[in-house]
């Protein structure tokens, strides 16, 4: 390209001139806008007497968070509150994807089963959970999980050392060097650790609505291997078991991995609706943080910075290993 | 060539257009003939709609009163349902004309949010409620307990104050609507759910299957002084505000009530009724309204104490004591300053 353009004599009018200035118009147009926004913004409420700027980061939070991967206190910065909410977004989106992968290509995998019985559950569960919206699904775990299940003085004991209740589902934990066993008391499980309901109704709520979505895109991607590829396992006496994964997988993989991100970005997004059903991740400590402080633009602000980043990272995740999975031609 | 100066054009048009600045409050509303105010979603005895769309309560009450002095119809009034988190914003972008929706007044919400607190409407304390059958007698007892609480309020912070000064290690689990936060609590998740005592008598009365299954303890941890706000820049509506919230006060120190005012207005010959009545100085026009606009105001929703009598007193369902909230000359903290 560089090479044609400098071989040409130069002029005002030629295609290359003319799409530099198109470029920089567009440049400059972008920026005005986003300058004339930011502006006006603080302007507006500077003449209404609101304060602004990210200070409010630095000091005391001020507040208790219910759970946290960090040790967290109370009057901690407010930036070390929004760590904590970030790090419970990721919790609970890394967990998710994991989980809802394996449940996904499964259930696109099972599609294609041989046993009608279970290819018809797999077609009834894919109608049944991308077709019910996802915050009511959370509403449904949660619920679940509150109404159901006994309360915390008294729980379900698995094994002696898991127990089930209303404060969540407790287990035994390696703290401070020694395994900790959870005991019950009279409002909470001393020791051990203790997943949530809040956080196993977003959990779960994730998992199953994007499985369904998974399962889809599995069976899309498998349906596109073509017919004599299988028969040509088939002929050089591979296993099914092996036929799937040798054969029919990584060349479905191809068709998978693009809108296998969209699904990944998507489960990461919708764990904001946590904030419906009490999980502290990161929309729900900056709310709490907009109320105390006021500093509504800044603290949307992060929000969007946290989603955009997460989200821009996923995509370059999935984008590297797609190209790592693309046919090489040889 | 054309195409581009269009575009500079757009953009030159852009920048033209100053900052966008609130005009004077009271001259809008006259205008539009309503006031907008930003309300409870749902609060029984603060701001509740009923089936018909009809909104009651203390706070909508002061609504009314304030449409009724400044536009002589208490049903001029636009009610716009906020959450805890949706109010101040609300208010700052000029979408409603005052905040009236059980707000506690604090130095950061008053230095820092581009609004001014008008009074105090309501003195409250944040206070638990907890099941009956935990056998829970004091807030100090609730060790690792875990407390349901509405985000976007000052009682998260204030449960952490007085979780740490008793070292009680509460867990707070925090919902955006005090619907889920409530839901939660009556389903067990929680051991307590936490805000204004008032709130929780509201709460209980409304939502609990039997009210007599929980008790709100006796401990209230914090002090929540609950007032309508305006915006910043605009002192005469400020002063509209206030004046009409003393109003209602100081009408209920000289036994001006809904059924007597007109009378009142007519007949009396007490210096300080004469006064408030508009019958000798004209306040109207000091503050830009009618010359009666205090009798408008109390004949629309009664005074202060006929106000709190109905809407959340010892008659009504909520059952709250007079308290912090009776007279100053009868042990109360209400205590308006003159009108004159």
């Amino acid at each position: 390209m560089r090479r044609r353009s400098a071989s040409r004599s130069w002029s005002w009018r030629s295609q290359a001139f003319r799409g530099l200035v198109w470029q920089v118009v567009a440049v400059l147009l972008v920026g005005l806008a986003a300058w004339y926004l930011g502006h006006n913004t603080l302007e507006n409420m500077r003449a209404r007497g609101i304060k602004s700027g990210f200070d409010f980061l630095f000091g005391p939070a001020g507040f208790d968070i219910g759970e946290s991967l960090v040790k967290y206190d109370a009057l901690d910065p407010v930036w070390k509150a929004f760590l904590v909410g970030l790090l419970n977004t990721l919790r609970v989106a890394i967990v998710g994807i994991v989980l809802a992968t394996l449940l996904g290509v499964a259930l696109g995998i099972g599609r294609f089963s041989k046993n009608a019985l279970l290819r018809g559950l797999c077609y009834a569960y894919t109608e049944t959970f991308r077709n019910i919206p996802i915050l009511l699904q959370l509403l449904f775990w949660y619920l679940v999980f509150t109404e159901i299940l006994p309360p915390v003085n008294e729980p379900v004991t698995l094994g002696t050392t898991f127990f089930l209740s209303k404060g969540g589902f407790s287990f035994p934990w390696w703290i401070d060097g020694v395994w900790s066993v959870p005991t019950p008391g009279a409002f909470s499980m001393d020791g051990g650790a203790t997943a949530t309901p809040e956080f196993m109704a977003v959990l779960l709520g994730l998992v199953f609505y994007t499985a369904a979505f998974i399962g889809e895109v599995v069976r899309a991607g498998i349906a596109a291997v073509p017919k004599g590829q299988v028969e040509a396992a088939s002929s050089l006496g591979l296993p099914r078991g092996l036929q799937v994964r040798k054969v029919i997988l990584p060349q479905a993989m191809r068709v998978i991995i693009p809108p296998l991100t969209n699904q990944y970005l998507n489960l990461t997004k919708n764990s904001s609706l946590a904030v419906a059903i009490g999980y502290p991740d990161v929309v729900s400590i900056a709310t709490t943080t907009l109320n105390n402080t006021g500093r509504a633009v800044e603290c949307i602000s992060i929000i969007m910075l946290v989603y955009l980043t997460t989200s821009l990272s996923t995509a370059a995740l999935m984008n590297w290993y797609n190209k790592r999975m693309a046919i090489r031609e040889r | 060539m054309k195409r581009t100066i269009i575009g500079f054009a757009i953009a030159a048009a852009f920048l033209a257009s100053a900052p966008v600045f609130a005009g004077k409050t009271l001259d809008s509303i006259k205008q539009k003939g309503q006031v907008a105010c930003g309300v409870h979603t749902g609060l029984a005895g603060f701001s509740q709609a009923d089936s018909q769309g009809n909104w009651s309560g203390i706070d909508v009450d002061y609504c009314k009163a304030l449409a009724a002095a400044v536009l002589g119809d208490a049903s001029k009034v636009k009610y716009v349902p906020l959450t805890a988190a949706q109010r101040f914003t609300a208010l700052q972008s000029g979408e409603i004309d005052v905040l009236s929706r059980n707000t506690t007044w604090t130095l950061t919400r008053d230095a820092s949010l581009g609004i001014n607190f008008v009074g105090v409407t309501y003195y409250d304390g944040q206070g638990f409620l907890v099941p009956v059958k935990s056998k829970v007698k004091s807030a100090k007892s609730m060790k690792g307990a875990t407390v349901c609480v509405q985000s976007g309020t000052t009682t998260e912070k204030n449960m952490t104050d007085y979780s740490r000064a008793n070292k009680l290690d509460l867990k707070p689990v925090v919902f955006e609507k005090i619907e889920a936060a409530t839901g939660a609590y009556f389903s067990g998740r929680c051991a307590a759910f936490t805000t204004d005592a008032s709130g929780l008598a509201s709460v209980r009365n409304k939502e609990a299957k039997n009210p007599a299954d929980h008790v709100i303890l006796p401990e209230l941890i914090s002090k929540e002084p609950l007032g309508p706000a305006v915006r910043r820049g605009d002192d005469e509506w400020f002063a509209i505000a206030k004046w009409t919230l003393f109003g209602l006060i100081e009408s209920e120190e000289y036994g001006i009530t809904q059924a007597n005012v007109d009378k009142m207005a007519a007949e009396s010959t007490d210096p300080v009724i004469m006064r408030i009545t508009g019958k000798s100085e004209d306040t109207g026009k000091l503050l830009g309204l009618d010359k009666d606009w205090m009798v408008k105001a109390v004949k629309a929703v009664g005074n202060y104490g006929e106000m709190f009598e109905r809407n959340v007193g010892p008659k009504t369902a909520l059952n709250l004591p007079r308290g912090l909230n009776n007279q100053w000359n009868k042990g109360g903290l209400q205590y308006a300053p003159p009108i004159r």
